[in-house]
């Protein structure tokens, strides 16, 4: 247990969020929580919504530098609405991850921002994608990023299952979110979720006062 | 030291790694932690016991800095004997947290290393102290180490008031063991002391009985 520098053990580069998306049997659910922070030490904004829909069925999340993942997305979603009509169908999940992967991976000196993209589409079903800092594209059953996950890595690992309903998912989701802005300063606020399957999105807003309450001493 | 190049940290505090864990029962206390030592990239000993005696009863949890968390606690159970020979009984658990906190708050400047006390006393039964940095404060558990970020929002969700002492020592052991997956800096096995009036129990569980969660 010599010394030994690890940064700041929280955030990385990260600016206050907790997102998350998980697969449930036939659908998908991504949420976040609803504070910007500046420095940690002002809540800029209350209720600032983190999930963004860039198609019908695809959805991101942000984290990191808030002005840099708000221009990101919205150059993703005018590319892909682009590919979909170029293709004549609407585009898959893996399209619009490969869309923010390339311009942040292009972009990688420039931006300090990671995604999450969840989504439903026809060919794959339910699927989540990670991009994060540097570019790096994953695909994962379940996913959380911003600086208030690293306090639910261990709860998600403990209680994630694949082929949840989706009722045990948006529980599960809405549990993470909460512990997750119990213990994280720059994480708060409601917890923006919404459900995506094949019939249609759901947007679940959760006020912090109707937020799972766990043992605080 | 974290090498190649990659964002600029901030570094705001020197956490070094390990995951400790302690839990209060109706009658004892289960302390729970991983045995990895490492220096910089390194693991320089993979079975460390970081849960070491100050008394009978008495067991105190070891996380930052070793060699500063080492003599504290040999410290605190030199002071510990003598105090115990001139009140001519058992000391309390508070005691022993007490004596360990003032190290902490004296030195906190020169010192890098947070115990967590735990143990059983005839006044005030099973009992669980924290002094990072020098306060000192009794909780119904307590985790510490660079592994603990990551099991904050697991024992937030699980922990439940007049848990057994069966149902103490398996939380123990999901917490630890979640938390080895994720840190990189704790590891091997896992150290598990239970006291209760009667007896202090030490295991060892290996890795390959420890439990296994989703991504495993």
């Amino acid at each position: 247990m010599e010394r030994r520098c690890t940064g700041s053990e929280v955030k990385g580069v990260s600016t206050g969020t907790t997102i998350l998306a998980a697969i449930y049997d036939g659908g998908v659910v991504i949420g976040s929580d609803s504070r910007a922070s500046i420095g940690g030490e002002y809540v800029s904004s209350k209720t600032i919504n983190k999930v963004i829909q860039v198609h019908d069925r695809i959805f991101c999340c942000m984290s990191g530098s808030l002005a840099d993942a708000q221009a990101v997305t919205k150059a993703a979603k005018f590319q892909l609405s682009f590919h979909s009509v170029q293709m004549e169908r609407p585009p898959l999940v893996i399209a619009a991850a490969t869309i923010m992967k390339e311009l942040c991976y292009k972009n990688k000196e420039d931006l300090q921002a990671g995604f999450i993209t969840a989504g439903w589409d026809h060919r794959h079903g339910p699927q989540v994608y990670v991009v994060s800092l540097g570019g790096m594209l994953v695909s994962q059953p379940v996913t959380i990023g911003g600086s208030g996950s690293t306090y639910i890595y261990g709860y998600v690992d403990a209680k994630y299952k694949p082929n949840m309903s989706r009722e045990e998912c948006l529980q599960f989701a809405t549990n993470a979110l909460a512990l997750a802005m119990g213990r994280d300063n720059v994480s708060g606020g409601v917890a923006h979720l919404a459900v995506i399957s094949e019939t249609g999105v759901e947007h679940v807003v959760v006020p912090g006062n109707k937020l799972p309450r766990f043992n605080h001493e | 030291m974290l090498g190649g190049a990659g964002p600029e940290l901030v570094t705001e505090e020197v956490k070094t790694g390990t995951t400790i864990i302690a839990v209060e029962f109706n009658g004892g206390v289960v302390l729970g932690s991983d045995s990895r030592v490492s220096a910089g990239d390194a693991v320089v000993n993979r079975v460390m016991n970081k849960l070491s005696p100050l008394h009978d009863r008495i067991y105190c949890a070891l996380s930052g800095s070793a060699a500063d968390a080492q003599t504290m606690a040999e410290v605190v159970n030199h002071q510990l004997d003598v105090h115990s020979i001139e009140i001519g009984e058992d000391p309390l658990v508070c005691s022993a947290a007490t004596l360990v906190k003032n190290i902490s708050y004296k030195y906190k400047e020169e010192l890098m290393a947070h115990l967590i006390v735990a143990g059983w006393d005839r006044k005030d039964g099973g009992q669980v102290f924290a002094t990072l940095n020098g306060l000192l404060t009794r909780l119904p558990f307590a985790i510490g180490g660079s592994g603990s970020f990551y099991v904050y929002g697991f024992v937030d969700a699980e922990y439940r008031k007049g848990m057994s002492r069966d149902e103490c020592q398996q939380f123990v052991l999901n917490t630890l063991s979640l938390a080895m997956t994720r840190d990189g800096s704790s590891g091997g096995v896992a150290f598990l002391v239970t006291i209760d009036q009667h007896s202090t129990e030490e295991k060892i569980i290996l890795p390959k009985h420890l439990p296994k969660f989703f991504n495993q």
